[in-house]
């Protein structure tokens, strides 16, 4: 028992460590819950595309030195909003449009990447996350952005809910539908890059999508999904942050390989359940 | 006695000369018709005839190009939340995994106090909704899970709940089989007895005189409007259905019986 408990807490002496896991648990409880609305409302593609498209706002950030935060989310609010719009008004099928303003942004990101090269920039660290260069900024960014995401979240829940299951109807409801939709995809590139410290552009939306997935093989109903989805994110960002530690493995893809393992054994058991 | 112009005033619906146009489409043509409050009636028409182009513009999402509608005496932007809408079943994500007593809990949703808008509902009024649509003991069963009739009715309950005046439901019948129609027409007969207005648009014709007080034909304009057992003339079939008409003149609308 001892020897467990030394186990949990010897990592924890490193300040790194520490600020990692603070970060790790905040993007466990929020990428399932936004991951509910995702998978349900079939944006997964949606949210791989948008963790893409801020590629150019975090290479301007890195190379002006600002917060990455700061330089992605703005990216990621007019990356959402255009492709919400593209998808709406034009007449091009929903996943071309996410395609072409994924590949488009992604290379802008790519080549402006090369251009302010021989800095400090390291590619694999953008593309894979650097939880272990977690600063005390990142930490407090990361309360402040889940403390507002769940206050809005808890606020605009069953309207979101409505015209997720219902769009026609939450209009004629009088719901704002449109601006709802909005709203969502705003707040999904919010937890995106809140995330990509964590996990990085490339395995952001395992992170996003496989929890919840995984939550919605073993409970039905809407709200039991986002619960159990929150105990298997907060689960596979602190055992892959661990995994990494103790075995010397890249820290983000350890939490990624924990949520696919996660899924699988989910995967398994419903199969077993219903046999 | 002065004349005076009509009234339109709860749970009434008015159209004067209404037009919606698709480009250079002209998918509703001058269509003008008055349904007063507390009767059920059936829209039909072929597909493309502008059925569920009227209800989106009854409900203020289609903009119309020309003419007025009334809808409780309002502009049907305003009037929103004064109608439900029963969607047809495409047009809902199944995907979405809601109780029977999540999806009519919603229907409060722009109504009472700002803790029910956002978080709460009143769970008394929601087992009164589903108990007079006869699903209470399926409450928490999956709306995914569910026939065609029990959606139905279950969309009907969300209505209830959202206290509307007015209720739309569009091809309500599609993929639900024919003795499960008729216990959602029971539904929607009570609902009328209550004053509730109804609209349903089917391409049905069978039956039409044993379920709906009224007929609305509808091709692009209105072809015909009153009575289902009298409305079908020879001419309204031709004009709803082009020269297919004359082979539905065969059937005996209200009846389900082939003349050979």
């Amino acid at each position: 028992m001892i020897m467990w408990i030394d186990l949990l807490f010897e990592p924890l002496q490193y300040s790194f460590i520490s600020r990692a896991l603070i970060v790790c648990i905040l993007v466990g409880i929020t990428c399932p819950f936004l991951g509910a609305f995702v998978i349900n409302r079939e944006m997964a593609f949606m949210g791989d595309a948008l963790a893409h498209a801020v590629l150019p706002g975090l290479v301007v950030a890195y190379a002006f030195g600002i917060s990455p935060f700061i330089g992605a989310l703005p990216t990621g609010i007019i990356v959402a909003l255009v492709i919400g719009y593209i998808v709406k008004k034009s007449g091009v099928s929903n996943d071309t449009s996410i395609g072409i303003v994924f590949s488009g942004l992604f290379s802008l990101g790519l080549i402006m990447l090369s251009l302010t090269g021989g800095t400090k920039l390291n590619v694999e660290d953008i593309l894979l996350g650097q939880l272990l260069g977690t600063s005390i900024t990142d930490v407090y960014i990361t309360i402040g952005t889940t403390v507002v995401l769940s206050v809005v979240l808890i606020i605009f829940y069953r309207q979101l809910v409505f015209v997720g299951f219902d769009f026609q109807g939450a209009k004629v409801a009088g719901l704002p539908a449109d601006k709802l939709d909005y709203l969502l995809l705003i707040l999904i590139t919010v937890v995106i890059v809140m995330s990509l410290q964590v996990v990085g552009i490339i395995l952001v939306v395992g992170m996003l999508i496989t929890p919840a997935a995984a939550s919605s093989l073993i409970v039905r109903r809407f709200p039991p999904v986002i619960l159990l989805g929150i105990v298997f994110g907060v689960l596979s960002a602190v055992s892959g942050l661990y995994l990494s530690y103790y075995f010397n493995l890249p820290s983000g893809p350890s939490i990624a390989m924990v949520s696919s393992i996660i899924f699988a054994i989910c995967f398994a058991a419903s199969r077993c359940l219903k046999a | 006695m002065s004349y005076s112009a009509p009234q339109c005033l709860n749970g009434c619906i008015q159209c004067d000369d209404v037009c919606v146009e698709f480009g250079n489409v002209l998918v509703l043509d001058e269509v003008s018709f008055s349904i007063p409050r507390g009767v059920l009636t059936g829209v039909v028409g072929p597909n493309g005839g502008g059925k569920s182009t009227l209800f989106n513009a009854l409900v203020g999402l289609q903009p119309i190009a020309h003419g007025n509608i009334l809808v409780n005496g309002l502009l049907p932007g305003a009037s929103r939340g004064t109608i439900s809408y029963v969607p047809q079943r495409e047009m809902v994500n199944w995907r979405f995994p809601l109780s029977v007593k999540d999806v009519v809990s919603l229907g409060a949703i722009n109504r009472g106090s700002i803790f029910r808008k956002y978080w709460f509902s009143d769970n008394g009024e929601v087992e009164e909704a589903l108990r007079k649509v006869d699903m209470w003991d399926s409450k928490d069963d999956l709306v995914s899970n569910l026939s065609g009739g029990q959606r139905q009715r279950t969309f009907i309950a969300r209505a209830l709940t959202q206290e509307a005046e007015i209720l739309l439901l569009d091809e309500a019948f599609s993929g639900v089989d024919i003795s499960s129609q008729e216990g959602v027409i029971d539904v929607l007969r009570n609902l009328r007895d209550e004053g509730t207005t109804i609209l349903m648009a089917t391409h049905d014709l069978n039956n039409l005189s044993d379920r709906f007080d009224e007929v609305l034909c509808l091709n692009r304009h209105v072809c015909a409007h009153g009575n289902p057992e009298s409305v079908f003339t020879e001419e309204v079939l031709t004009e709803l259905y082009g020269s297919h008409g004359e082979m539905f003149a065969e059937h005996r609308i209200g009846h389900h019986d082939h003349v050979d």
